[in-house]
């Protein structure tokens, strides 16, 4: 799904990545507000929707290799954050909807979840 | 063999000298050392936001490049939030990836409660931002082909992950 089509469905606020909107494609999502788990179980290419504004968030998504994030909840992260997220090629999208019915909207409309072994390890990981 | 700054030269080198002749030895092709300080939130991801951006310069396969980051993020993330500061030291020979991350106290009482999935000290403000899930050194062994802490209370604590290049 287009992340242009992601905005429209969840009716979000572009903070960084208008110029990406019709590029970039998203197949997988996970929704969190712990870091670790997001670094733990997220696969690269993800989008990573949270409640979290930090800093730290666009750090996690650098480092995990995250294709895009989604503010929920209505939260806006500082200008500051907002520079990171340019700086580093991370599209930044902002919506009122709360975390269940934007993850909710996502899964519904074909996005598909990140798939978790028994023992709670990643499967099908991309290389 | 590189040792220290951010010296662009060295590091094409290193990358030189890594995908070069194979050696037989596990000579160190590259060694960096980063600072960490306490509760520098500002700074906190930068050691591992640049060793990803140096393993990536050296040609590393991603999903070792990854692997790499994802240890070297949470083992920053434990000094700044759990240790009076301390260091990264990136070390990179022929056959594997070497992180040590080590610090000067507070150490842990038990390391084997550490190693817990789901156990964490972090107190609230440091929850309020999205740590203390207590799954950091879980996923730094995840993420390693090797791994070890060793930790002493009053002295401090050295935690140790390698990832062999395949
Ligand atoms: N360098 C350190 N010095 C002293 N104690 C530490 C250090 N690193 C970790 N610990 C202790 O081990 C616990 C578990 O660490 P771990 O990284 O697994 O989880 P966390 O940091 O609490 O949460 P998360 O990493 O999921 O955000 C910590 O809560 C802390 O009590
Ligand atoms: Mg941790």
């Amino acid at each position: 799904m287009k992340l242009a089509d992601i905005r429209e469905l969840i009716g979000a606020e572009v903070l960084v990545g208008e110029d990406k909107l019709s590029t970039v494609e998203i197949e997988m999502a996970c929704g969190s507000d712990l870091i670790s788990d997001v670094l733990a179980f997220c696969h690269d290419k993800t989008l990573l929707c949270t409640g979290l504004v930090s800093a730290q968030v666009v750090r996690t998504a650098e480092i995990a290799g995250l294709s895009t994030i989604i503010f929920v909840r209505g939260k806006r992260p500082d200008e500051s954050v907002i520079e990171m997220g340019k700086a580093a090629g991370i599209p930044m999208l902002a919506t009122d909807l709360p975390m269940f019915e934007t993850c909710g909207l996502l899964y519904g409309a074909g996005v598909g979840g990140i798939c978790l072994g028994a023992d709670g390890s990643r499967r099908g990981d991309v290389g | 063999m590189y040792r220290g700054g951010n010296d662009g030269q060295a590091i094409d080198r290193a990358g030189a000298a890594f995908s070069g002749a194979a050696s037989p030895h596990s000579e160190p092709v590259l060694e960096m050392s980063f600072r960490v300080d306490r509760y520098d939130f500002a700074a906190a991801g930068e050691a591992a936001s640049k060793i990803k951006q140096v393993l990536r310069q050296l040609g590393m396969a991603p999903e070792l490049v990854r692997r790499a980051a994802v240890a070297a993020y949470e083992a920053e993330m434990n000094l700044v939030i759990h240790s009076e500061g301390g260091q990264i030291l990136l070390r990179v020979d022929t056959e594997k990836v070497t992180l040590v991350a080590c610090d000067g106290g507070p150490g842990m009482p038990d390391v084997s409660l550490a190693m817990r999935e789901g156990y964490s000290t972090a107190p609230d403000e440091i929850r309020e931002m999205g740590f203390g899930a207590g799954m950091g050194l879980p996923n730094m062994k995840r993420c390693s082909d090797s791994f070890s802490i060793e930790s002493e209370v009053g002295r401090g604590t050295t935690v140790t992950a390698a990832i062999r290049i395949a």
